[in-house]
């Protein structure tokens, strides 16, 4: 019964990531308008026809924006998570593999980075990269890097000390091997349900970055910008933010119900 | 209404002494407290002085209200820090007064000088002290009180002015125990303006008390929440209508219209388009910014070293369509740096110079050399969504020349020190006003030796005109010279010029009584509760 | 107790290295605080007069030896924008951000506690499945969203409180409460949902050991193994995680105090680090870490406490 809603839980989630990767797909090559086309005639419209989302306080289509939007956001979270994910493979893998002075050295850095207030850490590294699309990726991405790092590091040292890894040993494979190629399959079901929730921490973070305007810059589209933007509109034209937080909603669900049902370790 | 009518009888009372003083006009020095920042810079219209609230109900004496101020104040209150932001200004207006104080019209009206005379070569102003004017701590107002606050504000004594408009200032006297002279090193026929400078107790410090001669005392200030005043009872002149003032810091402009439209602020000002369309069932009035918000160009780097491709971009931007898609119609185009709150110096002729046209700007490109376009990155200050906004629509508008414009938004930090002090951008868009209906305020940050020419724009022939313009002393001819300065911006097309910024005031229906000012001045004292 | 000092030894390391990061921090960001206090008065003396004044000048590590000493023995110094002690104007912002967090980790707790063992007690009823479904929802609805949703259907339709007349504690006790509880809800609602998922799975994780199997054989009803048996191992998992959200939540509040238009920290913190009040900004990062490291710190002992297996480790 378990697995039956597993399967539930996995292919609603694969449906909406589906439907929505699917939007964002068209969306790169065509939308319905030119998402930065502006009509003086035609501002704040209220849903209809002609613009399924409205129209915002520049008489831009809000679904077009709404698509592309979703599209940079998704990039920008993917692209977040993947940093952070690989280089906490890396950093964790090694340090919960071997343990020893490095381990306590780099957990005490990732402890110290992970209790430092996160916006104040992002704005300092956008400071020096600048801001923009490609900067935030690289300042989210390090900030996601001792997260990551600390959930594979007690992974790898739960797993360290199992039987299948001390037969490896002693068959002689290598330890880069063993860490790699044993373990980190072992602990892929921790990995998927922590991408689920980096990834929804990455897209928030984009919303507040973009919010502070050192995300995505104007007039480019991503869903942290259009919510700041919408919120100074909520009573004249509520449909706007309702919209944009209805795509993040998405978003964000899809790919937790898909981790979820994917995740060996929580049911549900 | 009974204030105008004072107002009316006080500026009869001086006439003689306004028509002295208008004898001779000669800009000279340096404008204090520019500040480059829109957000807390804004003022009147001078169409909308005349404007009281629709409001009918009978206004009466007392009761307390809240007034929304989008930014937190300088640290200090000290009214005589000249780096003061606006926002921190129009809320000492109401505590301080100055020898003389401006009113609704953009004149100098005398405040704690009774009357003042100016002599023929502009370079001796004497004020009789006003009888029996007391400060908020119950002292009468001495000429003592006078020399300290002038010496202070002019840093005779310490030799660093507070105030640099004041640093024209080579003697300040007493010569009875009502007069004062002031005696400046060089003629300035302008100088009355910075003579609002306020007066405060001999030997007080106001950063540990505030004590000014205002109709409201300062009760109390909470850092980034709010700062209270109260009516002063012993006040020389109209006594204010409400008992107590709460100006409340709400920095999101969001939460402002929430505030206002539940109840939590009586009133808000510099408000702008998007912000009034969303209130129902208040009393809105449309004033401006008093501000030219323009595309400055750093006319030192390429491609803005040439004025082809200035020019090209002045025809390519359409600022009518910015008022329009940014602005929601509201706002006054302009053509150079210059607003119409300076009626003498706003030169209308030169607002359309450049008629949107796409094909001469191609043109203009090709000849340049720029026939495919180029790449640039315009600078802005992520918090003020005007200019944001304005960035946005531009970005648009040039792709139709095959220009392709980056916006890059920073906090205010970086763009003062990268931007307006380091020089390093290639264009941005901001608001600059000024402090006093000076022109010299608005004008002398072009010449090729001002400290503040962050656009590098050197043009013999301006420095030339200004130059002679701020020696003039007939008053015609300095508006003329004035003039012919603007004409020079809008023919070199050192800036894009866009618009004088709209801005809304806002307050419950019960509150009325609000008057705009042509300077960033927000009036307590006409305003008052509906019985 | 080797465990306790080791633990305590390594909370001081940590502060330590915040406190340097935060220093270092704004060494290398540019934009100077000179330039924004002078404005448009700028000119490159007065700007190296005033740095001199604001004890910006000389070596970076002895001049962070200098506030180290003097923060550790109370003086946290004097902010550039608002020329007062940083004690001050962080005065009254604390109270505000610890009630707001505060009150919304209660809330997680008081949510999610009874709603995830209840759900793990009638696991696979349709209560049990609504609940989860809806918790995915709850989940991916960010708080800033929450928030402004809150201050429009609370605040402006249904006018439960009025957006923007926050009362301080002096004017108020429970007018700043009351105002203060959807602006709390808005940041526990996504938590509790975190919370009441991981320890309904905790305690089903459970369900299948060898000793709850015992536990049923001795005819243990589902609800007497979860309530005698299950529930002291399947909250060490939960302990941990809510000590982490305290610290989430009180990080997380910057956003959510900018919705609420609440005088927090939060709010303080952002107009410092934009006008490049390091005195400030430096003060409030250390007190932030310093709750989130303490948290951390706190949950290891306790963890400890309940199950003596970790202190090998």
């Amino acid at each position: 019964m378990i697995t039956s809603r597993k399967n539930k839980t996995f292919r609603a989630g694969a449906v909406i990531t589906a439907v929505m990767l699917l939007i964002i797909l068209v969306g790169a090559f065509w939308t319905p308008y030119d998402p930065n086309a502006m009509d003086g005639s035609a501002k704040l419209q209220p849903p209809s026809l002609a613009h399924l989302l409205g129209t915002d306080n520049f008489g831009r289509d809000i679904f077009s924006r709404v698509v592309e939007g979703a599209g940079a956001t998704f990039v920008i979270a993917a692209a977040t998570v993947a940093i952070g994910l690989v280089a906490g493979m890396i950093i964790g893998g090694l340090t919960g593999y071997y343990g020893g002075p490095l381990d306590e050295i780099l957990m005490r850095i990732c402890d110290a980075i992970a209790a430092f207030p996160s916006i104040l850490l992002a704005l300092v590294l956008i400071a020096l990269f600048g801001s923009g699309r490609y900067k935030i990726i690289l300042a989210l991405g390090l900030l996601f890097i001792p997260s990551f790092s600390r959930i594979v590091r007690s992974e790898v040292a739960k797993q360290k000390s199992m039987d299948y890894v001390r037969s490896a040993k002693l068959m002689g494979v290598g330890d880069m091997r063993i860490l790699f190629v044993h373990i980190m399959p072992n602990i892929l079901p921790v990995l998927l349900s922590t991408v689920a929730i980096g990834f929804n921490n990455a897209v928030l973070a984009e919303a507040s970055m973009s919010y502070l305007g050192v995300g995505v810059q104007p007039p480019d589209a991503s869903l942290g910008r259009m919510l700041s933007e919408a919120q100074t509109y909520l009573m004249s034209a509520p449909w706007y933010a309702v919209s944009v937080g209805l795509a993040i909603i998405l978003l964000v669900l899809g790919f937790g119900l898909l981790s979820d049902g994917l995740g060996g370790q929580y049911d549900a | 209404m009974k204030s105008r009518i004072l107002a009316l009888i006080l500026a009869a009372l001086m006439t003689a002494a306004l028509c002295g003083c208008g004898g001779g006009e000669s800009a000279q020095g340096d404008t204090a407290s520019e500040t480059a920042d829109t957000e807390a810079t804004a003022t009147a219209a001078e169409d909308t002085a005349e404007e009281s609230t629709g409001s009918t109900g009978e206004a009466v004496y007392g009761g307390e209200i809240t007034v929304g101020i989008a930014a937190e104040l300088d640290s200090s209150l000290d009214p005589h820090v000249s780096s003061s932001l606006a926002g921190t200004r129009e809320v000492l207006f109401n505590i301080f007064e100055g020898l003389v104080k401006p009113d609704t019209e953009g004149n100098l009206i005398p405040a704690v000088a009774e009357s003042y005379t100016v002599n023929e070569t502009a370079d001796v102003y004497t004020f009789t002290l006003r009888e029996g004017v007391k400060f908020h701590n119950g002292e009468t107002v001495t000429v003592g009180d006078v020399v300290y606050s002038l010496t202070r504000a002019a840093g005779l004594d310490t030799g660093e002015p507070f105030m640099s408009t004041l640093s024209g200032i080579a003697s300040v006297e007493a010569t009875d125990d009502s007069t004062i002279v002031v005696t400046l090193s060089a003629p300035d026929t302008e100088f009355l303006a910075y003579m609002t400078a306020a007066i405060i107790p001999e030997g007080n410090d106001p950063d540990e008390e505030l004590i000014g001669t205002g109709p409201f005392k300062f009760v109390s200030r909470t850092v980034q929440e709010n700062v209270v005043i109260e009516k002063f009872d012993e006040y020389w002149g109209e006594e204010p209508y409400l008992d107590k003032v709460t100006f409340q810091v709400i920095e999101d402009s969001q939460t402002m219209v929430m505030s206002l439209q539940s109840g939590a602020i009586d009133m808000a000002a510099h408000l702008d388009a998007s912000q009034a369309a969303q209130l129902d069932g208040l009393t809105v009035l449309e004033g401006s910014m008093n501000l030219v918000q323009a595309l400055y160009l750093n006319n030192a780097v390429e491609p803005f070293d040439n004025i082809l491709v200035r020019q090209a971009l002045s025809y390519a931007i359409d600022k009518y369509e910015i008022i329009d898609l940014a602005g929601d119609g509201y706002g006054t185009a302009l053509g150079s740096s210059m607003y119409p709150a300076f009626a003498k110096y706003f030169d209308e002729s030169l607002t359309n110079y450049y008629e949107t046209d796409i094909e001469k700007a191609r043109e203009l490109l090709a000849e340049a050399g720029y026939e495919d376009g180029f790449t640039f990155t315009i600078a802005v200050i992520s918090s003020y969504t005007p200019h944001v906004n304005a960035a946005q629509v531009i970005v648009e508008q040039l792709k139709e020349i095959g220009v392709t414009v980056e916006i890059e938004q920073m906090d205010a930090s970086t763009w003062y020190s990268d931007v307006y002090q380091g020089k390093d951008f290639q264009a941005t868009i901001n608001g600059f006003d000024a402090s006093t209906l000076t022109a010299s305020a608005m004008l002398s940050r072009f010449t090729s030796t001002s400290s503040k020419n962050f656009i590098s724009f050197y043009n013999d022939e301006y420095d030339a005109a200004y130059a002679e313009a701020v020696a003039t002393v007939d008053e015609a001819t300095q508006i003329d010279l004035f003039k012919q300065c603007q004409t020079i911006l809008t023919e070199q097309a050192a800036n894009v010029y866009i618009q004088d910024l709209a801005e809304f005031v806002a307050m419950q229906s019960n509150v009325g009584g609000y008057e705009f000012y042509p300077l960033y001045v927000m009036d307590m004292s006409t305003v008052y509760l509906i019985g | 107790m080797r465990y306790i000092l080791k633990k305590t030894g390594v909370l001081l390391v940590t502060l330590l290295v915040i406190s340097l990061l935060a220093f270092l921090a704004f060494q290398i960001i540019p934009g100077d605080p000179t330039a924004r206090l002078l404005g448009t008065d700028y000119t490159p003396e007065r700007a190296e007069a005033l740095r001199e004044e604001l004890g910006l000048t000389g070596n970076v590590f002895v001049r962070y030896w200098k506030w180290l000493s003097g923060f550790v023995t109370g003086d946290m110094g004097t902010s550039y924008s608002y020329s007062m002690p940083v004690s001050e104007v962080i005065h009254g912002k604390v109270a505000v951000t610890a009630a707001l967090s505060l009150m919304a980790w209660l809330m997680v707790m008081v949510i999610s506690i009874p709603l995830g063992i209840t759900l793990a007690r009638y696991q696979g009823s349709r209560a049990d499945r609504a609940f989860v479904a809806m918790n995915q929802v709850f989940m991916a609805i960010p708080p800033f969203f929450l928030g402004i949703l809150f201050t429009y259907v609370f605040g402006l339709v249904l006018k439960l409180f009025v957006p923007g007349s926050f009362v301080s504690f002096s004017d108020s006790f429970f007018g700043c409460l009351g105002y203060l509880v959807f602006p709390a809800l808005a940041i526990a609602i996504p938590k509790a949902a975190m919370v009441t998922k991981l320890l309904r799975s905790s305690i089903l994780a459970q369900m299948d050991q060898d000793y709850v199997r015992t536990a049923y054989s001795r005819g243990n009803s589902r609800w007497g193994v979860i309530r005698g048996h299950v529930l002291r191992n399947a909250l060490l998992p939960v302990v941990t995680f809510l000590a982490m959200t305290l610290a989430d939540i009180v990080a997380g509040s910057i956003v959510v105090e900018q919705v609420f238009a609440l005088p927090g920290l939060g709010r303080l913190l952002l107009s410092s680090i934009s006008n490049r009040d390091y005195p400030v900004v430096q003060c409030i990062v250390v007190m932030i870490s310093f709750v989130v490291v303490f948290m951390n710190y706190l949950s290891d002992i306790v963890t400890q406490y309940i199950d003596p297996r970790v202190r090998l480790n």
